[in-house]
């Protein structure tokens, strides 16, 4: 065996030495102890190894089969978007004391870490209004399934109830979750655009743990947060919100509003939509669950000498202290996509991220007004912010492949998961440009 | 900068900003004609304002008070802290991947569809598997996804089996995933050989057994070398058996999950497969399965129809769905990227070079520290640090002195089994020359144990902050920054 591979640096003397010094022939020697019956005779059946110079040709090949959003101008959101990331993002989450770190167990050689991840959790508790924020989830899928394991591992009741409006993949989830540890899930019906509030509460009852909403919802609307607390409070149920942290610039905070526990994804600041991961999810909570809270959480302390410096705490919760009694079993997160989110919300700032989300507002209130103008119904009743849902003359796959062929990606095909013919869920960020908004409707009237 | 101490919060001045955006092209329009009063926010959220300069310097600054596997050697047991290649980092930045949306149809994500197909195939036959899923992000999620998997099996056999078994030198995440899942744990004692205790076992495996879940070789660096009798006990009372592979960096090439009688594995790409662990994530845990139980596996599964590549989202015995979209999709880009880097030939060599490179340090330590078993270690030892506890030095404080030599401390206090323990993963890509300056390194500390002990126990004397009154943090918890007034 030679060292033909620049990641590995054994010369056949370092070989040689270190298997002398451990008085073994072989490195065979040291696999002696595996039964001779599992050890392999063969090769691993996959692909021989390509050298660097040919293989970025091959991976830049591969990734030109795909038509990408630089190509065509995206029309998609459901719950991934294409926003502006400024430079800076890749910039600093690529420097290598960063991106090749574990996570900070040694505090005094992680302060660059841990502190980043302080300044994180501040921003999540402003943006949410939301007392203590975790450093981070795997994506905002998954941080409503733990929410709610939270929510009955909390109150002991039997029953989560989630709005048809909440995102199909987060409900995909929660329900593979509920199977584990065998609480049920009740789904509350729709009225249009929005939850509908007297379901939730001819639903609701003592076995109610937690009452599931999405703020703005999957269509883009915008729900009354003030109302569904009243039910979850009349019933001792916990509120639970997964928000779009962009829309939270702009709309009242649903720590303001009573929400219980804030989940949701970090994707629009700063992180690519890359095929849908890895994203960020983000878990923040009232200080009555602070000690409930899944995932590592960074504290301020202070060095022998009396200096500020940051660490991993609350660690008594964690799965690696508590094993079985843990109140999750998350370890690794996506803390260098938090990192990028805190960028991010550092570069635009208390001003920027407003006028990012104004921006969005703006572009999704114009596309949806001149499609009402020309005749297409717009079902939204409730203010929507970034997507709204338009009625089509045809299909909405048809209408997206007469979009594709004129270089534009479409919106969302609400058929397979809402059984909603001919609808389709259209997200206006601020990269889109008035004249791609007016093309996209150009090639709807021609339909 | 070496003295930068600042929070971003503090050297924000209203007016500057980092970032600017471009005017509306589109009419005006006032936000509080769009929504009722009660729907907007009263005041902002106070997020920082600087320059773009400003913010630059600030993060290179934390940088600085970073150490990652670019900075120095990372010998830190059961975390497989290797280099991370950077084609990786480049490939999975192609705006051909970074740039798409996982709701495009099928057909004009075919690069990404037909990249993550031949990584299902790839990882199936490392581990010995015959289908797999890329789904879950993180070992622990593969884990939960597993364990379900065996669950809905189970059910679909007509059982409802209870209880999950876990060596007593598991990973703390395989007994909270047996919870979240549902499951009750069963502990099962290692013997004096750090091994699984056969017998123990044979007395705890019964009908409400679902699945034994172990990490071979295991948390101690050992290969359970009953493992073929292990599997016969488990399947003969109708359990299954889940691999953790956590430590898969041992076998790459040597043999498989598959081959030792496992039915379920999960992965962590973020640890045998170079992805960078981003200072905690993101990762990736795919989940391997054998052929009765690729009915349960979770939808979408990526599927090859013809020449095309396709999701399939029918099949009524899956678990369902355990993550958004298709997993971490960046992360599984880098590993493929690297799996296509090293071929069947390479990655052999790496677990080789692995399992030499840690039997030469745990040789070059073992005169100065108490090595627990006798049996050549794979990818990892552990040490004892019991010999210098009784002359007043605890591991946390040979941890704590390693920092001012330039490394990152090893694991510490993990597996439980042992006593002031020491997990050591030195990994192939290391030179001998590293091992040897380490191994210096810790034999020094260990003659400071015995002729300078204040040194130790004082330490770290180099590090931007001292030793961090962790029980402070937890008493009192402060957890976000708030603005004097």
């Amino acid at each position: 065996m030679t060292s033909t591979f620049r990641y590995l640096p054994d010369t056949k003397q370092d070989q040689q030495d270190m298997l002398d010094f451990l008085n073994i022939q072989s490195i065979d020697d040291l696999f002696a102890d595996l039964p001779s019956s599992i050890k392999l005779t063969e090769a691993l059946a996959i692909p021989k190894a390509i050298p660097e110079p040919d293989l970025i040709k091959k991976m830049q090949q591969l990734s030109l089969q795909n038509i990408h959003a630089n190509q065509y101008p995206l029309f998609l959101g459901a719950g991934t978007y294409d926003h502006f990331i400024p430079s800076v993002v890749s910039h600093i989450i690529g420097r290598s004391e960063f991106y090749t770190a574990y996570t900070p167990y040694q505090p005094e050689i992680s302060q660059g870490e841990l502190q980043a991840i302080f300044e994180f959790q501040t921003m999540v508790c402003e943006l949410t209004g939301m007392d203590i924020a975790n450093s981070s989830m795997y994506d905002g899928f998954t941080s409503v399934a733990e929410a709610a394991a939270l929510a009955v591992s909390t109150t002991k009741r039997s029953k989560v109830m989630v709005s048809q409006a909440v995102h199909p993949e987060s409900r995909a989830i929660l329900k593979t979750a509920a199977t584990g540890p065998g609480y049920q899930v009740e789904e509350i019906d729709l009225t249009t655009d929005i939850t509908n509030i007297r379901d939730i509460q001819e639903k609701a009852d003592d076995q109610t743990a937690a009452i599931i909403v999405q703020y703005p919802n999957f269509f883009g609307s915008v729900e009354d947060l003030l109302e569904i607390k009243k039910i979850a409070q009349e019933h001792g149920a916990l509120l639970i919100v997964s928000a779009n942290p962009l829309a939270l610039a702009i709309l009242q905070p649903p720590g303001k509003l009573g929400a219980d526990i804030v989940v949701g994804d970090m994707q629009p600041f700063g992180i690519q939509i890359s095929f849908g991961g890895p994203h960020c999810g983000y878990f923040a909570v009232t200080k009555k669950l602070m000690r409930k809270i899944p995932g590592r959480i960074v504290g301020q302390t202070t060095d022998a000498q009396g200096n500020r410096g940051f660490t991993l705490t609350l660690q008594t919760r964690e799965q690696h202290i508590r094993r079985e009694k843990a109140s999750s079993n998350i370890c690794s997160n996506q803390a260098l996509n938090a990192l990028a989110s805190a960028v991010f919300m550092s570069a635009l700032g208390k001003q920027g991220i407003r006028q990012m989300a104004t921006l969005n507002i703006k572009k999704a209130d114009y596309m949806a007004r001149q499609l009402t103008e020309k005749g297409f119904s717009v079902n939204n009743q409730s203010p929507f912010f970034n997507e709204f849902v338009v009625t089509l003359p045809v299909s909405a796959s048809e209408v997206n492949h007469k979009l594709f062929e004129a270089g534009i990606i479409g919106g969302f095909d609400l058929n397979k998961d809402y059984r909603m013919n001919n609808q389709m869920l259209i997200a206006v960020t601020e990269q889109r440009s008035k004249q791609e908004i007016d093309q996209f409707i150009t090639i709807l009237e021609g339909l | 900068m070496a003295d930068y101490h600042q929070l971003i919060f503090e050297i924000s001045q209203s007016g500057r900003t980092g970032a600017d955006l471009p005017e509306s092209d589109v009419d005006p329009i006032e936000l509080d004609e769009k929504f009722p009063k009660h729907l907007l926010r009263e005041t902002p959220a106070e997020l920082p304002e600087v320059s773009e300069l400003q913010l630059v310097r600030h993060y290179t600054a934390l940088s600085h008070k970073n150490y990652g596997v670019d900075n120095g050697f990372y010998p830190l047991g059961s975390c497989t802290m290797k280099y991370n290649p950077k084609i990786n980092e480049d490939v999975a930045r192609l705006e051909g991947f970074s740039r798409i949306h996982p709701y495009q149809p099928a057909e004009t994500v075919q690069g990404a569809l037909q990249l993550l197909y031949e990584l299902q195939e790839d990882l199936a036959a490392i581990s010995g598997m015959d289908a797999v899923t890329l789904q879950p992000s993180a070992g622990a999620q593969g884990e939960w996804t597993g364990l379900m998997i065996a669950k809905n099996y189970h059910q679909q056999n007509g059982e409802n089996r209870s209880k999950v078994l876990v060596p007593d030198s598991a990973h703390g995440t395989n007994p909270a995933s047996a919870a979240v899942a549902g499951f009750d744990t069963v502990t099962i004692p290692s013997n004096e050989n750090g091994l699984v205790d056969l017998e123990a076992l044979k007395k705890r495996v019964d009908q409400d057994t679902a699945a034994l879940m172990l990490t071979n070789p295991n948390t101690l660096g050992l290969f359970e070398k009953d493992i073929v009798e292990i599997a016969e006990v488990v399947h003969e009372a109708g359990g299954l058996l889940y691999y953790d592979g956590a430590n898969a960096n041992a076998i790459l090439g040597k043999t498989t999950p598959g081959k030792m009688g496992f039915d379920i594995v999960h992965l962590n790409l973020h640890k045998t497969f170079t992805t960078p662990h981003g200072g905690g994530g993101p990762g990736a845990g795919p989940v391997g399965v054998t052929k009765e139980l690729i009915p349960f596996l979770p939808v979408p599964r990526i599927e090859k129809d013809g020449d095309n590549y396709i999701w399939n989202d029918d099949e009524p015995l899956s678990i369902g769905r355990v993550k958004g979209y298709y997993g971490n999709f960046g992360i599984l880009a880098r590993a493929y990227t690297y799996i296509r880097t090293m071929g069947p030939e390479g990655l052999r060599q790496v677990s080789e070079s692995a399992v030499l490179h840690a039997n030469y340090l745990r040789k070059r330590l073992e005169t100065h520290y108490e090595s627990p078993y006798a049996q050549f270690c794979k990818h990892e030892f552990v040490l004892s640090g019991s010999k210098q506890k009784k002359l007043g030095v605890r591991t946390m404080n040979i941890a704590k002195r390693l920092l001012d030599f330039g490394y990152h401390p090893p694991t510490i206090y993990f597996p439980l089994n042992v006593e002031e323990c020491l997990m050591i993963e030195p990994t192939e890509t290391e030179t001998k020359e590293t091992l040897d300056a380490f191994a210096d390194s810790m034999i020094q500390i260990a003659n400071e144990v015995e002729e300078d002990p204040d040194i130790v126990l004082d330490a770290p004397h180099t590090t931007v902050v001292g030793r961090l009154d962790e029980t402070k943090a937890a008493r009192k918890p402060v957890l976000r920054y708030t603005k004097s007034v």
